[in-house]
């Protein structure tokens, strides 16, 4: 594979063109469909090399959920992309019936996830979907960190069998992984290693929860460890809770409603299996606005300052909470 | 599969196999089924959805039965498919894009023997492979999973897309069945739009316009007018039948894969055909209207109608 690892701040969706065009000269079998908005998608690249096998449709999400549904049942491997607004809201039926219900192997390229889109507002800002695209039965739900990751996941996609929703974002990140990783793995990385607070991130708030922990180092003597969670369903919990044991207090941080979102994932495992303080930064009961895009981040908190400030909350009620229990072994 | 109560008080309604049963595609060769043998068959069908209905105690039998000649044409005439053979790649490709009409085509499908005639009876029982709605996953010769009006066609256009890419657009046809409500759903026009502006050679769309919905007449719910100017002024070629004149349904379809262009035929029916005191009538659609009383009138007329065709037949032969 001609993919080389970028070391400047680039698109995660730029991830998502690139190996779309690689996967499309190594198989025959994967077509792209569009509903014109490919250039924004970065799909475009696939479909300047392979114009027979990429299908731009217009305006018109839901047909091309269905059309994938009609391509995947008859062979092929289709990858829809779109804004992450319209890949999970207006297509949910198409895409919970023809492709989920299915179980057939398309992927839904899903850029524009989240505020940073800025500009374009709250009709285009898309908050719920992971939410929506986690309660779908049978969906793969993956947010990729960075751009070398966010390769990684398009290329790897292609060697997986389950209907996956691939959310990317639009403006140019910083790079959280040095090179192409080599694979998704389970799906949580542990990006910097601590011992005080897990700060357990996705998308693209996993370099800003790096800087965060850079901070929290720096000001307050504290080693927070940060998780990148790069598949959100299925959660691969043991890293998540090996992190929690350890550091006894996490905060997770996404560019998406709290509700339904990593936040609840991760509170879910934590109050099964090992009930911890868990704070989050994410968008709460409210929409998005105009704005630059990191005018919008700005304003909902989702910074590297708003998550430090979530941690240091956090850390407060360590020593209260993740204590030992009051009639363990401990206290006898 | 596991007698039910429901199919225990209603055994006397478990189907039999067809004496006569549908040719394989390889035997159909020069001798097609007669017009007259295809009428034979579609009251088969009626009567094994009157059966499967009358056990599920719930499920559309008037909409089953308006579509039930469409697909007996296909099934038994105009479909290149084998059912000892269903993933063959050159097949046609069906979808019941009304896939509420599932019994008619379960029917087929079993008299066809992708699955025993026994296993109609557990439409819609708990763990059985025939859903309420046609399921990919669970049964033999359903090419997608429907139910969701408005999806069909779009489904349709994407496998014809692909057997295009493999080359297979000039012998393998891809047939949608939609109903009223499709029409009012605006994917389906979304993907009209497409299927011309992609040149798919290869598609038919079957309207089975029946005039009756859930909640009244299309008329009064949401009039979907003169579906033939539609789908003309969409690009379609277009033609307009008697949807339950088999002469009429046979000749349309084959047509269809003559034309090389999207097919659109809008097929005139009435709701609950075959079944007087069903008819064209109103509130029918999924309400459990299928009572032991009401499976037994309609049984009897549709048992009387097959004897009558069924001696026909023979009489035809006999004086050949």
């Amino acid at each position: 594979m001609p993919a080389e690892a970028k070391t400047e701040p680039t698109a995660t969706r730029a991830g998502y063109g690139d190996a779309l065009a690689d996967l499309g000269e190594e198989h025959q079998d994967v077509v792209a469909l569009d509903a014109d908005l490919a250039s924004s998608t970065q799909a475009i690249k696939f479909g300047k090399k392979f114009p027979d096998r990429f299908f731009n449709v217009g305006a018109a999400e839901a047909n091309m959920m269905s059309m994938a549904c009609g391509l995947a049942a008859t062979g092929k491997v289709p990858y829809c992309s779109t804004f992450a607004i319209f890949a999970s809201g207006r297509a949910y039926d198409q895409v919970r019936l023809g492709i989920a219900h299915n179980e057939l192997k398309v992927r839904i390229g899903a850029s524009h996830g989240g505020v940073s889109l800025g500009e374009d507002g709250a009709s285009h800002q898309m908050i719920e979907d992971i939410a929506l695209m986690r309660a779908m039965p049978r969906m793969t739900v993956v947010v990729p960190a960075d751009y070398n990751q966010a390769y990684r996941a398009t290329a790897e996609s292609y060697e997986r069998d389950e209907p996956m929703y691939m959310r990317f974002g639009r403006p140019a990140t910083p790079i959280v992984y040095e090179d192409i990783p080599k694979t998704l793995g389970g799906g949580v990385d542990v990006v910097r290693e601590g011992k005080d607070i897990s700060l357990i991130a996705t998308g693209h708030m996993v370099w800003r929860a790096m800087e965060a922990a850079e901070s929290l180092e720096a000001e307050d003597g504290v080693e927070a460890e940060v998780l990148n969670v790069s598949i959100i369903k299925p959660l691969h919990s043991e890293t998540i809770l090996e992190s929690l044991g350890k550091t006894g207090v996490g905060v997770t941080a996404e560019e998406h409603r709290v509700a339904g979102g990593l936040a609840d994932a991760v509170r879910q495992v934590a109050a099964e299996q090992h009930p911890v303080p868990i704070f989050a930064v994410g968008m709460g009961d409210e929409f998005g606005l105009s704005g630059t895009g990191e005018a919008c981040m700005e304003h909902f908190g989702l910074t590297a300052r708003g998550i430090a400030d979530r941690a240091r909350e956090a850390l407060v009620l360590k020593p209260i909470v993740s204590r030992p229990p009051l009639f363990g072994p401990e206290w006898t | 599969m596991a007698l039910n109560a429901n199919l225990a008080a209603v055994r006397h309604l478990t189907p039999v196999p067809d004496p006569k049963p549908p040719p394989r595609l390889a035997e159909r060769g020069a001798a097609q089924p007669s017009i007259a043998e295809l009428e034979r068959w579609a009251t088969v069908l009626r009567v094994d959805c009157v059966r499967m209905l009358a056990v599920a105690k719930s499920g559309h039998l008037d909409s089953s039965l308006s579509a039930a000649d469409i697909l007996t044409a296909l099934y038994y005439r105009v479909l290149r498919h084998d059912p000892d053979n269903p993933d063959w790649r050159a097949r046609d490709r069906f979808v019941l894009c009304k896939g509420h009409a599932a019994p008619i085509q379960y029917a087929a499908l079993a008299q066809h023997g992708y699955f025993p005639l026994e296993d109609l009876m557990g439409l819609r029982q708990i763990g059985a492979q025939l859903q309420g709605h046609p399921d990919m996953q669970r049964t033999p010769g359903i090419e997608v999973s429907t139910g969701s009006l408005g999806q069909g066609l779009s489904m349709c256009l994407g496998i014809a897309l692909a057997l295009r890419l493999d080359d297979l657009d000039e012998t393998a046809q891809v047939f949608g069945v939609l109903s009223d409500g499709d029409c009012q759903e605006g994917q389906t026009w979304e993907a009209a739009t497409a299927a011309v502006h992609f040149g798919v050679p290869n598609i038919t769309a079957i309207v089975d316009y029946n005039h009756l919905q859930t909640d009244g007449t299309t008329e009064e719910v949401m009039d979907i007018g003169d579906m033939r100017a539609k789908f003309e002024a969409f690009g379609w070629d277009t033609v307009e039948i008697d949807g339950h004149d088999m002469e009429q349904v046979v000749e349309a379809l084959e047509r269809s894969r003559t034309v090389r262009k999207p097919a659109a035929i809008i097929a005139q029916t009435t709701k609950g055909k075959g079944v007087s005191t069903m008819e064209g009538r109103f509130g029918f659609h999924g309400k459990a209207a299928v009572s032991p009383e009401f499976a037994a009138e309609a049984l009897e007329e549709l048992t009387s109608r097959l004897e009558e065709q069924t001696k026909a037949l023979q009489a035809a032969r006999d004086e050949g």
